[in-house]
């Protein structure tokens, strides 16, 4: 099984989206959600926003030449809002993205991005329009994120970096995939499951063990 | 002191701490639909894993599936290719799946309940936001990621954080043409979109007590909307009664046992929340979005906020959506030329909305140019609505009565807004795009309120469309099967 590997920064050029409540609907159209794997859904990334509907580009930060191969996502609060999607955060991976910093981000998005490996940066509001307007005015600039520390810079500047304390550690440790350690506890899995009120009548008690 | 809903139910199916500080919880019940689920069986086969706990998982298709017909192939070939992989990857991995031409098919969120699947005291999951919608019965019921759909296939159980409880206590009683759907438009609109983040929202107080379990469905539904990831009203007899005799519900002895169980899963009259906020049933009014997200919401009679009215920090989102909506700040909604109407959804396409919209819409007419869809729940519900005569009602009325789906709440099937159109929709979002048309407009509303706003071509207030049958607190709320 696989295991993730540590990920005590992420370094790269920044790119600038503002907005308060990007949503799901926003990052990935639904209408690219027809597909059976997430190969291919970077292309469609802010699809919306970045093009007409002949095709031709809006001149989206995410489309200005001097922004490709940007890494670091910077937009508004309540990033990611709306639905649970993992297409939302697949996109944002398949386009090149490894990290977002904003104010704030809805739950459900940030922990799929976790799960992904993609870190999701909690900077303060102002600090985030600063970080912003710093990539925008110098495309080429390195932002270092570091996990560990808890700050991003860019040059000789810097900002706090907020991430809750279990999202810091599973980065740091590589396991932001969780899927070996909680397959470890098939046991004790099949101990709780036949304990609950409605076993029952479930079918969980003497349920098998994992066959994994 | 006395615990919470939220604290019983994640205390009973706690398996361990992880190394990050994270729970190890149970999962219950796992719901799976087409969209979200190929990618998550497909790593469960390159990681040659077996589903744990197969007879806990149930799927169904909803999201792609047209509302015209079900001849096979789907038109839509990426369609096929989803609904497809669906019926193989159940098929192989020993999972219940509803499938097209299946009798209990329908919206995942509208068929859980109706099948007695989700119960009391439950964790319920699927890869899908408005799982919530089942903590209406008790359970701690939330969306999660494809990775998360693999991880519960794999194991059973999810790597999760607690969430903080917050007591959103509604009393007193609601006026006629205001409905679940209003109640909760106005929380989303009073704490904000974000308000809910971190929290699992606890409905209570004496008007969530009066409801029905399918006005309690439409309130917590949306709690996700607000935020809240998860939502809950605490069990009681209207539960326990709609539960009675439904295919999954436990029979004879198990039955006692089971309510003894929800009854004291409930949260304890000294239970401690890490909030509590108070909302007054009585001055809520039939409740309408403007803008692009569901907390721009307004009472049908008030005026679009203007700047003043906005704090400058939603002052940037606020600019957008009257831009995007075309709505003029200091304005009223009422008014505003409707080109669709849409009644559907896991949020207000159940057999009590049903009858309701029918109740009123009897005599009236959808006005020329105006297109009327109505999209029950699920097959049951269309059965159910037959069988008392509610499709020819909204036919005579000028609506089309349409099979089971997702429908026009988001883009992945026939059903789609073109250009510009602005659609009344007792659905739950209103993100730009969000009805299929990069430029297609959402005003969310009741199915009352769709119905009224079919009527008179235009956002209206159903109290004055519907004068005849909504006066004097005529509504039949709270009846159902
Ligand atoms: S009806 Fe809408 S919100 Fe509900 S499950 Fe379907 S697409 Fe999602």
């Amino acid at each position: 099984m696989k295991l993730g590997q540590p990920i005590p920064t992420v370094v790269g050029r920044g790119v600038f989206v503002p907005g308060d409540d990007i949503d799901t609907d926003r990052i990935i159209p639904a209408r690219f959600m027809k597909c059976v794997t997430f190969d291919g859904l970077g292309a469609y990334a802010f699809h919306d926003e970045r093009f007409r509907e002949d095709g031709s580009s809006k001149g989206h930060p995410l489309d200005a030449a001097a922004h490709a191969g940007a890494s670091v996502l910077v937009s508004g609060r309540n990033f990611g809002c709306g639905s649970s999607r993992e297409h939302a955060p697949q996109a944002l991976y398949r386009f090149g993205l490894r990290a977002v910093l904003a104010p704030s981000f809805a739950e459900i998005f940030a922990g799929n991005c976790t799960t992904l490996g993609i870190v999701c940066g909690v900077v303060g509001a102002d600090d985030a329009d600063a970080i912003g307007a710093a990539v925008t005015a110098e495309p080429g600039a390195v932002l270092t994120l570091d996990v560990a520390g808890g700050r991003v810079a860019l040059g000789d500047r810097n900002w706090p970096m907020a991430l809750p304390a279990s999202t810091r550690e599973a980065l740091l440790s590589g396991r932001w995939d969780p899927l070996q350690e909680l397959a470890e506890q098939a046991a004790a899995v099949s101990r709780v499951a036949r304990a609950l009120p409605y076993a029952a009548w479930t079918g969980l008690d003497g349920a098998e063990v994992s066959r994994g | 002191m006395g615990r919470s809903l939220y604290r019983k139910v994640w205390d009973a199916h706690t398996v361990t701490t992880l190394a990050d500080g994270r729970t190890q919880l149970f999962i219950g019940l796992h719901l799976v639909h087409e969209v979200t689920s190929p990618q998550a069986f497909a790593a469960l086969d390159e990681l040659g894993l077996a589903v744990a706990y197969p007879q806990r998982t149930f799927a169904t298709v909803d999201h792609i599936v047209p509302t015209d017909t079900l001849a096979r192939p789907l038109a839509d070939s990426l369609a096929e290719g989803m609904l497809a992989a669906l019926e193989a990857n159940t098929a192989r991995h020993g999972i219940a799946y509803f499938g097209v031409g299946d009798a209990r098919q329908g919206i995942v969120h509208v068929i859980g309940p109706e099948l007695g699947l989700t119960q009391p005291g439950m964790t319920i999951c699927c890869g899908d936001s408005h799982t919530s919608t089942h903590g209406a019965f008790g359970a701690l019921a939330f969306g999660i990621g494809t990775s998360q759909v693999r991880d519960v296939l794999a194991t059973q159980t999810l790597a999760l954080e607690p969430l903080k409880v917050r007591r959103v206590q509604i009393d007193g009683a609601l006026g006629a043409g205001v409905y679940a759907k209003d109640v909760i438009l106005h929380v989303i609109r009073t704490l904000g979109v974000k308000g809910g983040v971190g929290f699992a929202y606890e409905f209570a107080g004496s008007t969530v007590d009066a409801m029905s379990m399918e006005e309690r469905m439409t309130l917590c539904n949306m709690s996700i909307e607000g935020g809240a990831r998860v939502g809950y009203c605490n069990p009681d007899a209207t539960t326990f009664a709609w539960l009675r005799g439904r295919a999954h519900a436990p029979t004879g002895t198990a039955w006692d046992a089971a309510v003894g169980a929800w009854e004291a899963v409930a949260s304890d009259a000294d239970a401690v929340y890490d909030d509590v906020v108070h909302v007054d049933a009585a001055a809520i009014r039939p409740t309408v979005t403007w803008g692009i997200n569901p907390g721009q919401a307004m009472g049908i009679d008030e005026a679009i906020p203007t700047a003043s009215d906005v704090p400058a920090s939603e002052r940037g989102t606020w600019q957008d959506a009257l831009d995007y909506m075309g709505v003029t700040a200091g304005a009223p909604i009422a008014g505003t030329r409707v080109d669709v109407a849409f009644i559907g959804s896991c949020t207000n396409s159940r057999l009590s909305d049903l009858r309701e919209v029918a109740r009123h819409v009897q005599g009236h007419k959808v006005r020329d140019g105006v297109t009327a869809l109505v999209v029950p729940g699920s097959w049951d519900v269309a059965r159910q609505a037959e069988a008392e005569g509610l499709p020819a009602i909204f036919e005579a009325a000028g609506f089309q009565w349409r099979q089971p789906g997702c429908s026009m709440c988001l883009a992945m099937n026939p059903d789609k807004l073109v250009g510009d159109q602005l659609c009344a929709s007792s659905s739950n979002r209103n993100f730009k795009g969000r009805q299929g048309s990069a430029r297609g407009r959402t005003v969310l509303m009741s199915p009352v309120m769709v119905a009224a706003a079919a009527i008179a071509g235009e956002v209206a207030d159903a109290r004055s469309v519907f004068a005849g049958s909504l006066g004097d607190g005529a509504s039949t709320r709270g009846g159902e099967a």
